[in-house]
């Protein structure tokens, strides 16, 4: 089951960076930087996602105390923030050529760095208490306030500054990317969705397992 | 829960000394890093009290259960009868009392040293302060539960709290600045709806998780 499911994501994440980088057409202003696109925006929204997930597995271990729960959580966690490093190593890559400037206190940038920062923060306090079931409480009431602090910390940051190019996907109104490049990314979020259950299940196995050695 | 804010505010009075001290000693230290030019202490200003206010708050709040620790009095307050909540309610209200009488004071100390006339801005100011000093109470209060428990506690706390206070310290930031150039509160309505949202949703979860960091 493990193995499918690495398998699988294998030939979605091959099959993305080929939509990407041969299928997709060139970028008419940016040229071939803007294929960074097809990494960058899905790293983002695996971060989101494993963050989310933060927020649901520490609601339940707080209410069923179930260790699965817990662990859920803490793998999710660490694969959301290296995907948020992702995002901002993506982003910095992609913002040299065409802003000038690695970074910029722009306001989604800045936006993603407090997730990180926030999230690292988490990390730290799970890494710092030894008793594993108070770790686990402190780490699922952190998650919770850092998931309902997202909102602010956008809204917030946005009224701040803005410089970052508007959402490309997602809005109202006809799209303005052609079908192919909708394409290529759609797979290409795919695919990091399915490197991000994979990741999630092996570090949640690794966890049992060493909980077990533990024990 | 009445008596056990009493308690608290009779307690903080030692902190208090310290935490003035400490402001007087930001004062200075700021005066030194920017040099004596008035201009560019006044651009800097509303950044600068706020990190006064971060940083005394930092201190005052990290402080709130070490002293029931310290004093043993963790296993009283984890068999108080009642729910914990109120625990958090009565910490969170000695808190939040401790923290205005520190910023009144850092506030009186900005204006005397930087030259300001504060006076006729006072009203709007308040509210920004009031409403800013809530979020960063609320969930402070809950984080200093926690890392009382933990060791490095001194370190843990501000990388914890830090973060999470990014949009509360934003917000009362640009909302101080126009404030202090005679800006009417409307003007800053987005940000005050945002600290109003930020405080209604920090003392929410802090009041609905604060029984689970008590457990043990």
């Amino acid at each position: 089951m493990r193995s499918l499911l690495g398998g699988v994501t294998l030939v979605g994440l091959a099959a993305g960076l080929v939509m990407g980088f041969a299928i997709a057409p060139r970028e008419a202003t940016q040229g071939n930087v803007q294929r960074i696109m097809y990494l960058h925006v899905p790293s983002v929204w695996v971060a989101y996602l494993a963050f989310a997930v933060v927020l649901v597995a520490s609601i339940a271990y707080l209410v069923r105390r179930a260790e699965a729960a817990d662990r859920l959580a803490h793998a999710s966690a660490e694969v959301g923030v290296l995907f948020t490093g992702l995002t901002i190593a993506t982003g910095s890559i992609w913002g040299k050529p065409t802003w000038g400037t690695w970074w910029t206190w722009d306001a989604r940038l800045t936006t993603v760095s407090i997730l990180f920062v926030m999230y690292l923060g988490y990390l730290l306090l799970r890494g710092m208490i030894e008793d594993r079931e108070r770790g686990a409480r402190f780490a699922a009431v952190l998650g919770i306030v850092a998931a309902f602090n997202i909102p602010l910390v956008h809204f917030s940051v946005y009224w701040w500054r803005t410089l970052h190019q508007p959402p490309s996907l997602m809005k109202p109104g006809p799209g303005t990317m052609p079908g192919i490049i909708v394409a290529a990314l759609l797979v290409n979020f795919a695919a990091f969705t399915l490197l991000y259950a994979y990741f999630v299940t092996r570090r949640a196995r690794v966890l049992r397992l060493e909980a077990e050695a533990e024990a | 829960m009445v008596w056990k804010d009493l308690l608290v505010e009779r307690r903080s009075k030692e902190t208090l000394n310290a935490l003035f001290f400490f402001g007087l000693l930001l004062l200075f230290v700021f005066q030194f890093a920017l040099g004596p030019d008035r201009e560019r202490l006044a651009g800097t200003l509303p950044g600068l009290l706020w990190l006064g206010f971060i940083l005394s708050g930092l201190l005052g709040l990290g402080r709130t259960f070490v002293v029931e620790r310290e004093n043993d009095c963790w296993e009283g307050l984890l068999l108080a009868p009642g729910d914990k909540s109120a625990i958090y309610v009565g910490k969170l209200a000695g808190n939040l009392l401790l923290m205005l009488v520190i910023e009144t004071i850092l506030l009186v100390l900005f204006g005397f040293f930087f030259n300001l006339d504060l006076t006729h801005v006072l009203p709007a100011l308040a509210v920004v302060i009031a409403l800013g000093t809530v979020a960063l109470a609320a969930v402070g209060t809950l984080f200093a539960a926690m890392t009382a428990q933990v060791r490095a506690r001194e370190l843990l706390f501000p990388v914890l709290l830090l973060p999470v206070e990014a949009p509360v310290l934003l917000a009362t930031v640009k909302a101080t600045e126009a404030v202090l150039l005679g800006e009417p509160l409307g003007s800053v309505a987005h940000w005050l709806k945002l600290l109003a949202a930020a405080d209604v949703v920090y003392i929410a979860v802090g009041v609905l998780t604060f029984d689970f960091v008590m457990e043990g």
